[in-house]
């Protein structure tokens, strides 16, 4: 199948001319990847296929509980290994098989952590994601510097441009980290849990944020994340992940049925329509005493 | 927003080569046989324009004879030392990171020992066993400095101080075997000293040093973003495997060939990149030029001391740099695990 085939199946007929101007920008089908400690031993950990597409302007969230393989498939869809068969094409090509440099022009990855060995000022900072455009031993010249700017800017913090990295609190610094990718000018975006050291008011920005970024630079954007109802409400799609294996991929509202989420996540719950007529989990703390057991047992 | 400029790098450096020259001209003049700087002067100049006849022998004999080679070798050493310093530090991304700590001076002065001992004619073989004691302990302490395939700084460091006590043991029994060379000399030559002359070409060992530092400098870029990280500089573009090869290959030559001409003089390569740091930030397109000059201007400096402070008896240059730099290692580990 391709590319245009699952747009147009996934689609309605008045969906193809938005097709036409929206093309399809990442696919990912039935792509898996396992590794191992050694190679000769059986692999310690099997992504199992996992299908599904983005277009520009889409943010896509990567869901499960702890080792179900998120950051794998991030890893796969950055490019950074190879799936070992299957289907990973931005804009028609594999990007493991792309140079490094052109593939950093075209994919940014937002880290967990980015932690720094010497002090560096925010700018120095933001300005590394010029590195791509650069020959080998670069200095960078006005255009970059307008570039990184215009990234500060878009995350809202120009007012940080002359400050250390290491003096500005944790939620500043996520932005910078994004204002770094932003600079590399990407097609795409990964980010590997923004929100995770970020208080709630916090993660709602980020949110809106990227949902913003996303709509003015028509980036497509992949986000692994643990924040299931800010994933609702602010993402196009949702792939939910459980021990390596795909559960489900599709819009929010498909995704998140009960029996699914509780037995993902092992914990019991209900699913509400927010006013927005997003999917809205809510966690039974009470109630739960037989589902809490049995979790327990395992 | 103010980013490095080639103009700034020079400036940096011109500024930092003038405190060289003033520094050689200091060096050249103190000592047993003090020469007044207007000798000096002349006597530089008269030589450098080839009017041999009309300096002084006696003169010519310290100055081109004894003092100015020692300079050189100085030179040579704390630019070499210096440089593999900063890129250990990158790579190894530790702070604490030093040719000297992390044993690859030992495994250098391993080499060097095994051909005074078993191939003392041999031209080049010091230099060349030295290289490769360097290169098979930085590779050796980096697969023993991995905890769970990441790279842990305190594993590491241990790894290395490790590997330097028994390379030293190594080290000692060898020279045991070697009763009948003159022992007082090689346990000087181990602590880092500069009072014998090298017995290859000088101009022969600069361009070997220009080759290395040259060879880590194409990668200065790529060293900025591996301070970040491995994983980061790689999703920005960064040929992570490339660039680790060819900086510990050229580190590991550098340190070869510093400890071949000098034996170990210990926390150059981890004291100069920092107070380059701290004078003008931390990126290594400026740190590798300005630690090179840095590193000369240090080592120079603590060998003058060493051949003066207690004259007429000389110390190990190695001695001074330890006794400086064990103290400043010490404050950058509390500092750090603050």
């Amino acid at each position: 199948m391709t590319a245009p085939d699952i747009a147009a199946n996934n689609a309605s007929p008045g969906a193809l001319a938005g097709w036409m101007e929206n093309p399809v920008r990442l696919v990912v089908e039935q792509a898996n990847y396992a590794y191992s400690a050694s190679a000769p031993t059986a692999p310690n950990f099997t992504l199992g296929p996992v299908t599904f597409s983005a277009r520009q302007r889409e943010i896509v969230g990567i869901l499960g509980p702890n080792a179900s393989g998120k950051s794998t498939l991030l890893r796969v869809i950055a490019g950074e290994v190879k799936a070992l068969s299957g289907r990973v094409e931005l804009d028609g090509k594999p990007p493991a098989d792309l140079p490094l440099r052109d593939r950093a022009q075209r994919i940014a990855m937002v880290h967990q952590e980015s932690n720094l060995l010497f002090p560096l000022r925010v700018w120095e900072y933001v300005l590394q994601g010029r590195y791509p455009y650069g020959r080998r031993l670069r200095f960078e010249n006005e255009a970059d510097c307008l570039m990184a700017e215009k990234a500060l800017a878009q995350v809202g913090a120009e007012h940080l441009t002359d400050r250390p990295m290491d003096e500005i609190s944790g939620g500043e610094r996520q932005r910078v980290v994004l204002a770094r990718a932003l600079a590399q000018q990407p097609q795409i975006l990964l980010l590997d849990e923004p929100t995770r050291y970020l208080d709630i008011g916090g993660k709602v920005e980020l949110m809106r944020r990227l949902r913003g970024l996303s709509q003015e630079n028509r980036y497509t954007a992949v986000v692994v994340t643990h924040e299931l109802n800010l994933a609702a409400e602010f993402f196009d799609a949702i792939v939910l992940l459980q021990g390596g294996k795909c559960i489900a991929a599709g819009k929010p509202e498909d995704v998140y049925r009960r029996d699914l989420l509780e037995e993902v996540f092992r914990t019991p719950l209900e699913i509400e329509k927010s006013a927005s007529g997003r999917p809205r989990v809510i966690l039974r703390g009470d109630s739960g005493e037989q589902a809490a057991e049995s979790s327990q047992g395992e | 927003m103010r980013p490095l400029t080639p103009r700034r790098i020079s400036w940096i450096c011109a500024g930092l080569a003038a405190i060289l020259f003033v520094i050689v001209v200091f060096s050249l003049k103190v000592g047993a046989y003090p020469i007044a700087v207007v000798d000096v002067a002349k006597t530089l100049v008269r030589g450098a324009i080839g009017h041999w006849n009309s300096i002084p022998s006696s003169d010519r004999l310290i100055v081109f004879g004894l003092r100015l080679p020692r300079i050189a070798l100085g030179v040579l050493v704390g630019a070499a030392l210096s440089v593999s310093g900063a890129s250990f530090q990158a790579l190894l991304r530790n702070p604490l990171a030093d040719p000297y700590v992390l044993g690859v001076s030992s495994g250098a002065a391993l080499g060097a020992i095994i051909s005074l001992a078993w191939l003392p004619h041999a031209a080049w073989t010091m230099q060349a066993l030295a290289f490769v004691g360097a290169l098979l302990t930085i590779t050796a302490v980096y697969f023993l400095g991995r905890r769970g395939g990441q790279l842990d700084s305190t594993t590491l460091l241990l790894a290395g101080i490790i590997a330097a006590s028994f390379l030293s043991a190594l080290i000692m029994f060898l020279m045991t075997t070697v009763s009948g060379r003159d022992l007082r000399g090689m346990a000087f030559w181990l602590m880092g000293d500069l009072a014998t002359p090298a017995t290859v070409p000088l101009s022969f060992l600069f361009i070997v040093l220009l080759i290395g530092i040259g060879a880590i400098y194409t990668t200065a870029s790529d060293l900025n973003l591996i301070l970040t990280g491995e994983r980061e500089a790689h999703h920005l573009g960064v040929n992570v495997a490339r660039v680790k090869l060819v900086v510990y290959v050229g580190a590991s030559l550098l340190t070869g060939l510093a400890v071949s001409v000098s034996g170990a003089i210990g926390y150059v390569g981890l004291l100069i990149p920092h107070v380059i740091r701290m004078c003008f930030g931390s990126d290594y397109r400026l740190l590798i030029p300005a630690s090179a000059l840095g590193g000369a201007i240090a080592v120079t400096l603590a060998d003058t001391l060493a051949r003066t402070i207690v004259a007429p008896t000389e110390l190990p240059v190695g001695a001074m740099t330890a006794a400086i730099g064990a103290p400043v290692f010490i404050y950058l580990l509390r500092r750090r695990l603050a």
